[in-house]
């Protein structure tokens, strides 16, 4: 599954980004929230990596991490052969050009004063030194690549629906010829017949491009269309990482079982042969996770150890990750003798 | 579900316009229904295509103006909804009919407990005093699966989370026993493993409590699940309606059709390339004169930009709104 000459084009290890919560008169630091707590992944070039979860397990967190919109806690980022995990953020002015950013609400990210012109045209102001002429060319040419029609240049944000807004974020995300995207519920906002064209124009630009994504999204039926493989999160960890046609056809975990389960299948016969899982309670606060798995609260085929002992996040088939105990007897030969090791002291502790 | 049942709710040629500096927005129009005891009908549709505004004018809670129920009727309990006056109106709001909003964050009042939410309807419309109403509000919490209801009924909405919230929101509204219970899109908020939950807790409220459901969605997935029959909504219309397994095994609609196919699902073969719907929902300004469908209409012909396709009743509940037969693949001749 893994082609040996795929190389990665972002390396993410150990990746934590925990926010300090404030309290009391003197607002002293009582506490944080762990959003994304040793996160690892690659990002293969030319792939769309999907990164799925439900809301608050840190996705988006994640995502906007790993361009360092944020300074991380620890961690290490490499993109494109460049490791920007502790880099200060002046400096990463430099690499912004080749990492770019589609947000979820075109709404809120467009800027009402400014024109659709000088919104695609602003990431060329601030990293080129093309003329004014030349700029407006390339706006042109963007608007044409993602659909607009070049005539509404000098419109308002307001004046476009909300498809043709996110049409427009994505101009501007294309401006500087990037090669990684983060699109962060790029479609989240849009209604179902909008939705299936935004995700044709994405893939669309990827051919053509040659862009690598980062799709983070809540949509599970949406992310199989789209991503090369797919990534689960649970309250700030992977829990597991696998090609689409596997993990679609047979999850390893229980929440991804649990996840899978839950989606509603449009098809009447369907939808009511199969038996659903249902999960009890709610996700834990990241703030103050369980002790052990962070899944042992709602996992379905809990068992002691979970509630103690955290599991290790490795490779238990080809290509496929998972952190869970179930699969601790699974490590195969490929596995590296690191973590067989931590595998014989779990043994020994159960 | 007794066939010749006498329907609970019926509501006859619905016409809703909202006056706007624009012109008349012409968001509901010609909308008849009805719903049967116990049963759920589905309301499918996009944002913006009325099917949220539908239910608002039959229960009077659109303000006016800029909204002004033009047409129709709805028959409930043998009254017509649509002419009696504000105050039985609020004895049927809450009352015989629940209602479900889609954010339980806004439509919960932050400033009470949910034990004092729970309990107003039940001392305004059941007249149960204090006491008594304490002891049904903790019953109810506990029929939608709360746990510690007791205690739970001392807490405020922000204590609780959106799937709880959820769960106190169906609480609310089937405080009074209701026969119908109206649910505007209870579900799109909160997130899939939550949705599973509350999906569950319906079915099993509905086989014990045996009342009739409104369920709006824009999720066919969710519909395909629950409902018995499904009505389709664009542009102010019912473009279609039919029991839900005739709807999904057998579209006649064009866009019904298209809504199927552009949702990628998670079992099954996995499309290349997603269908997709061209251009945009229709400008509802100005009373329809054509079918809203037709722009976007991979079958539409000069038929219908000239008239609005009434619905046609193709047999087994079974209903379209459009001059094209998908059966036979030609334009209808009648």
């Amino acid at each position: 599954m893994f082609d040996t000459d795929k190389k990665p084009l972002v390396a993410v290890r150990d990746l934590k980004m925990h926010f300090p919560i404030f309290a009391g008169l003197f607002r002293s630091r009582v506490g944080e929230v762990k959003a994304v707590d040793g996160v690892s992944f690659d990002v293969f070039e030319g792939e769309t990596l999907g990164l799925v979860g439900e809301s608050g397990c840190g996705k988006s967190t994640c995502g906007r991490a790993v361009l360092r919109l944020y300074d991380i806690t620890s961690g290490q980022i490499e993109i494109d052969g460049r490791e920007i995990g502790s880099t200060p953020q002046p400096d990463l002015r430099e690499m912004r050009p080749t990492m770019q950013m589609v947000f979820q609400d075109p709404q809120a990210s467009l800027n009402p004063r400014m024109t659709v012109e000088d919104i695609i045209k602003e990431p060329l102001d601030e990293h080129t030194t093309l003329t004014d002429r030349e700029k407006r060319d390339k706006v042109g040419e963007l608007m044409d690549a993602v659909g607009l029609n070049r005539k509404f240049a000098k419109r308002y944000p307001h004046a476009f629906s909300g498809g043709q807004r996110q049409r427009i974020g994505i101009a501007r995300a294309l401006a500087l010829n990037p090669k990684f995207i983060v699109c962060d519920e790029p479609i989240a906002a849009l209604d179902v017949s909008i939705q299936a064209q935004v995700v044709n124009l994405l893939e669309d630009l990827q051919e053509e491009y040659g862009l690598t994504y980062l799709f983070i999204s809540h949509d599970l039926s949406m992310v199989r269309h789209i991503a090369t493989r797919v990534a689960v999160m649970y309250l700030g960890k992977i829990v597991e990482l696998a090609p689409r046609e596997a993990l679609y056809a047979e999850p390893l975990h229980p929440y991804t079982q649990a996840l899978l389960s839950a989606v509603p299948e449009p098809d009447p016969s369907l939808a009511r042969a199969t038996e659903r899982i249902i999960l009890k309670g709610d996700v834990p606060s990241p703030a103050n996770p369980p002790q052990g798995c962070n899944f042992c609260t709602r996992c379905p085929q809990v068992m002691d150890i979970c509630k103690t002992v955290e599991p290790d996040y490795r490779e238990v088939q080809p290509g496929r990750f998972t952190a869970c105990h179930l699969y601790n007897d699974t490590a195969d030969a490929t596995a590296d003798p690191e973590a067989n090791k931590s595998k014989t002291n779990k043994e020994t502790i159960t | 579900m007794p066939d010749g049942a006498l329907p609970v709710l019926d509501v006859q040629d619905l016409k809703t316009v909202f006056r706007t500096r624009a012109g008349e927005v012409h968001a509901v129009n010609d909308v008849s229904f009805s719903l049967k005891p116990g049963e759920l009908l589905g309301v499918v549709g996009e944002s913006g295509s009325g099917k949220s505004v539908t239910m608002m004018s039959l229960l009077g809670l659109l303000p006016s103006p800029p909204a002004d129920v033009r047409n129709g009727s709805v028959n409930f309990d043998g009254k017509d909804l649509l002419k009696v006056n504000q105050e039985t109106l609020r004895s049927v709001r809450g009352g015989k009919i629940g209602f479900v909003f889609q954010d339980p964050m806004t439509s919960l009042n932050p400033v009470f407990t949910v034990g004092m939410q729970l309990a107003e309807p039940l001392r305004k419309h059941m007249g149960m005093n204090k006491k008594q109403a304490a002891a049904r509000a903790q019953e109810l919490l506990e029929l939608v699966g709360i746990p510690d209801a007791k205690r739970r009924l001392l807490d405020y909405p922000h204590q609780f989370s959106g799937g709880m919230r959820q769960r106190v929101m169906i609480a609310i509204a089937l405080a009074c026993d209701p026969k119908v219970l109206i649910a505007d899109e209870p579900t799109t908020a909160l997130d899939v493993t939550i949705q599973a939950q509350i999906l569950e807790l319906m079915k099993e409220l509905r086989e014990k409590l045996g009342m009739a459901v409104i369920w709006i969605t824009h999720d066919l997935g969710v519909i395909a699940g629950i409902a018995d029959r499904v009505m389709v909504m664009y542009g102010g219309q019912v473009v279609e309606h039919a029991p839900v397994k005739e709807l999904f095994g057998n579209p006649q609609h064009p866009y019904t059709r298209a809504l199927l196919k552009t949702i990628p699902t998670i079992h099954g073969e996995r499309a290349a390339r997603l269908t997709i719907i061209e251009g945009q929902p229709p400008i509802m300004v100005g009373p329809p004169s054509s079918c809203p469908f037709r722009d976007r209409c991979d079958v539409a012909f000069e038929r219908c930009a000239r008239e609005n396709p009434p619905r046609y009743d193709l047999g087994e509940g079974h209903d379209t709104a459009c001059f094209f037969d998908a059966r036979t693949g030609a334009p209808r001749d009648v």
